[in-house]
């Protein structure tokens, strides 16, 4: 892009965006700091859903539909264990544990016979997302799951500047989704198993012709996409609440945050999660009857500007 | 060339052997045509000549069906099976086009049909007299149609900026953030409630939405589809698009624009969408969120894959086993549990026969036709089975 298009769409954004955090900093300070604290925490917990499917989709070329029903799976299961237990750190392993399992069985049963054959494959998670959202309606009914959080997070969190309080839990969301980022990016970069995936993401025939099994890395991949996605369903079952419906909204999320950040990219899953947590939270506070029309701008946008996403590579 | 470049001509040849059959298919059935010409005597006039090397004995037979059915069938039969399946045939039938025909799989054929649908209800008559506008039918339905037509295609430039598995991500996303904007918007869409009372106009004094009548302008409406989309795969665009769809590298070195190509396919099959839409709408009486969310989505792409995108013929038995299905599936199991018997249902299509009912129908075929061939030469012929039902591309 020549510079001076560079320079008209950033100001043309940007001067926008800038005008309107003056003003609403003038009106309404606070609102729009716990506004802000609300689109990170929720972009947090759509970074940790997102990048198990980016992980998955980045090897595979798997568009996993189904994974936000392994989302509402986790959570489900860690509400159950949380129930039985009380003991919330064993609610999260759950659910990782569960959605991780339903991820290896769906990827050693089915998806292993149709690689390469990416629409097919998509079709199945469609078929599986389908069964089990309606096994998880049938098991739990349609009334609203909530899991409490642990005693050490719950309640707020006193004495801030300008916002006072702010919810604990969601609070710890922010590191926990920061530390999840850089362990990723630790396993991708710095492990064996990381080196393989990632040398898959880059060329998967070359990968198998190293002598590498690659239908391992690809099971071992997938239990880790899915078992994030499960884990992710835990914190939402604290953070927003398990209903039926809401494997959907999470499956949008994810499915935004990946187009907009780039597909099969990590850094470009954070990157597309911020933008999308903090774009729905503000729509939400300040224009809550169009704040859906704000992320399809950033979905159109994106994709006029940078079809492959912000990070994005060609494939 | 770099890695890059050889694994994208690499995928690109992958993704034309992906879509082999097709051609099979236009091959299989241009044979019972060419076999009717045969009987035709030449003594016959050109128009009906050309109307004998057209249709065969089954056309008629299925022609003679659908129009005397509603006169054997009761109010239920007629209305709720045959219009219903008809109309859900009908925006099906634009996913096949585009599927079929174009190798761009989109979720948002429904989200193009609801807002046709929205449309109707806005411009003209429903239960929210202070948004809806009240004109009169034939203001109304062109304008629909000619909206919705447009979002259709809109929807095809932005998706058709990627390619391939993103194009079902893209119109994913764009029809269930609709369906959100539809559910949280209150001063023009109604929120979740959405629009009640969106009465079928009466025109000729006929009251449209009486079983007969609505079904036959379902049936009219549904073989218009049926035949634009069989006219525009045979025009040099629907070859075009065809060849787009095999490999799109190779039309653009050909000189083709590639990306105009597909998005006047997601316009095309946004105009068959769109009339579905204001059909369906008048089917229901009402529309809200819940018609354009997720799971009518996917439904209109399972009545597509469970009937086959080989022929535009696939998306209506898609249709009539999926609202058979919705009728009476419910008496043998649970009646809340209707979506995991069609969700097992698209597993079990999507696992064992790619092509759908239409597969099916073709594999049993080929199968018969080797026994007869076997039991009447005693030889095996190979090359019969290789045209039938063989893996080759």
């Amino acid at each position: 892009m020549p510079r001076f298009w560079r320079w008209f769409w950033g100001l043309a954004i940007g001067v926008p965006l800038a005008v309107f955090a003056v003003w609403a900093l003038a009106t309404n300070e606070r609102l729009f700091f716990v506004t802000l604290l609300n689109g990170l925490t929720l972009a947090a917990l759509y970074f940790i859903v997102a990048s198990g499917f980016t992980l998955v989709f980045g090897l595979m070329r798997n568009v996993n539909l189904a994974h936000g029903s392994l989302y509402l799976l986790g959570g489900y299961l860690g509400y159950v264990a949380a129930e039985r237990t009380g003991w919330y750190l064993l609610a999260v392993a759950t659910g990782f544990a569960g959605a991780a399992l339903v991820g290896l069985a769906m990827q050693v049963a089915i998806f292993r016979f149709m690689q390469g054959q990416d629409l097919r494959q998509t079709m199945v998670t469609i078929a599986l997302s389908i069964i089990i959202a309606d096994l998880l309606l049938w098991t739990f009914g349609g009334q609203v799951h909530q899991l409490s959080p642990p005693e050490w997070l719950d309640g707020p969190l006193r004495g801030l500047p300008v916002i006072n309080a702010y919810s604990k839990f969601r609070l710890a969301l922010l590191p926990l989704g920061i530390a999840i980022g850089v362990a990723l990016w630790l396993f991708l970069n710095r492990t064996r198993v990381g080196m393989l995936i990632r040398a898959g993401v880059d060329d998967r025939g070359m990968l198998s012709a190293s002598g590498v099994n690659v239908n391992l890395v690809f099971a071992v991949t997938f239990l880790i996409g899915a078992g994030l996605a499960g884990f992710g369903g835990v914190i939402g079952a604290v953070e927003l609440s398990m209903v039926p419906g809401e494997d959907v909204r999470l499956l949008l999320a994810s499915l935004i945050v990946v187009i907009v950040g780039g597909m099969g990219s990590v850094v470009g899953a954070a990157v597309g999660a911020a933008i999308l947590g903090v774009a729905e939270t503000f729509g939400l506070a300040y224009a809550p009857t169009y704040s859906v029309v704000f992320t399809f701008v950033i979905l159109v946008l994106v994709l006029a500007f940078r079809p492959r996403g912000i990070l994005g590579r060609p494939a | 060339m770099s890695a890059a470049q050889w694994r994208k001509a690499m995928n690109a040849g992958a993704q034309a052997q992906a879509w082999p059959r097709q051609r099979r298919v236009a091959v299989a059935s241009a044979a019972p045509a060419a076999d009717s010409r045969s009987y035709a005597t030449p003594s016959l006039p050109a128009w009906l000549q050309w109307i004998s090397q057209r249709v065969s004995a089954r056309h008629v037979l299925v022609m003679a069906f659908v129009l005397i059915y509603p006169w054997v069938a009761t109010p239920f039969f007629t209305f709720q099976i045959g219009g219903q399946a008809l109309v859900l045939g009908l925006i099906a039938l634009s996913l096949t086009f585009l599927g079929g025909y174009g190798g761009m799989i989109s979720l948002a054929q429904m989200t193009v049909a609801g807002i046709a649908g929205y449309m109707v209800a806005i411009f003209g008559t429903s239960s929210m007299p202070e948004i809806s506008l009240g004109w009169p039918w034939w203001v109304v339905v062109p304008l629909a149609i000619a909206i919705a037509t447009v979002c259709g295609a809109l929807i095809g430039w932005l998706s058709v900026r990627t390619e391939g598995i993103y194009t079902i991500m893209i119109t994913l996303a764009i029809g269930v953030a609709f369906h959100y904007l539809m559910q949280q918007n209150y001063s023009l869409f109604n929120g979740w409630q959405g629009f009640q009372r969106v009465l079928t106009p009466q025109v000729l004094g006929i009251d449209w939405r009486a079983p007969v009548p609505y079904y036959y302008l379902a049936l009219f409406w549904a073989l218009a589809g049926y035949f634009l989309v069989k006219y525009l795969v045979r025009t040099p665009f629907g070859i075009a698009l065809q060849g787009i769809r095999d490999n799109p590298r190779r039309m653009n070195a050909l000189g083709f624009n590639v990306t105009a190509h597909r998005v006047v396919a997601y316009a095309a099959a946004g105009l068959i969408a769109a009339v579905g839409g204001v059909l369906l709408v008048w089917y229901n009486g009402l529309i809200t969120p819940g018609s354009v969310g997720t799971s009518w989505l996917i439904n209109i792409l399972i009545i597509a894959v469970l009937g086959g995108m080989r022929h535009p013929i696939g998306p209506f038995l898609g249709a009539i086993v999926f609202v058979l299905l919705q009728n009476f599936a419910i008496d043998v199991f649970d009646r809340e549990r209707f979506n995991l018997v069609i969700g097992a249902m698209f597993l079990a299509i999507v696992l064992f026969s790619p092509d759908g009912l239409l597969g099916l129908w073709q594999r049993l075929r080929a199968r018969l036709a080797a026994g007869d061939a076997q039991s009447r030469l005693s030889t095996p012929r190979p090359s019969r089975r290789f045209v039938k039902g063989g893996s080759q591309p």
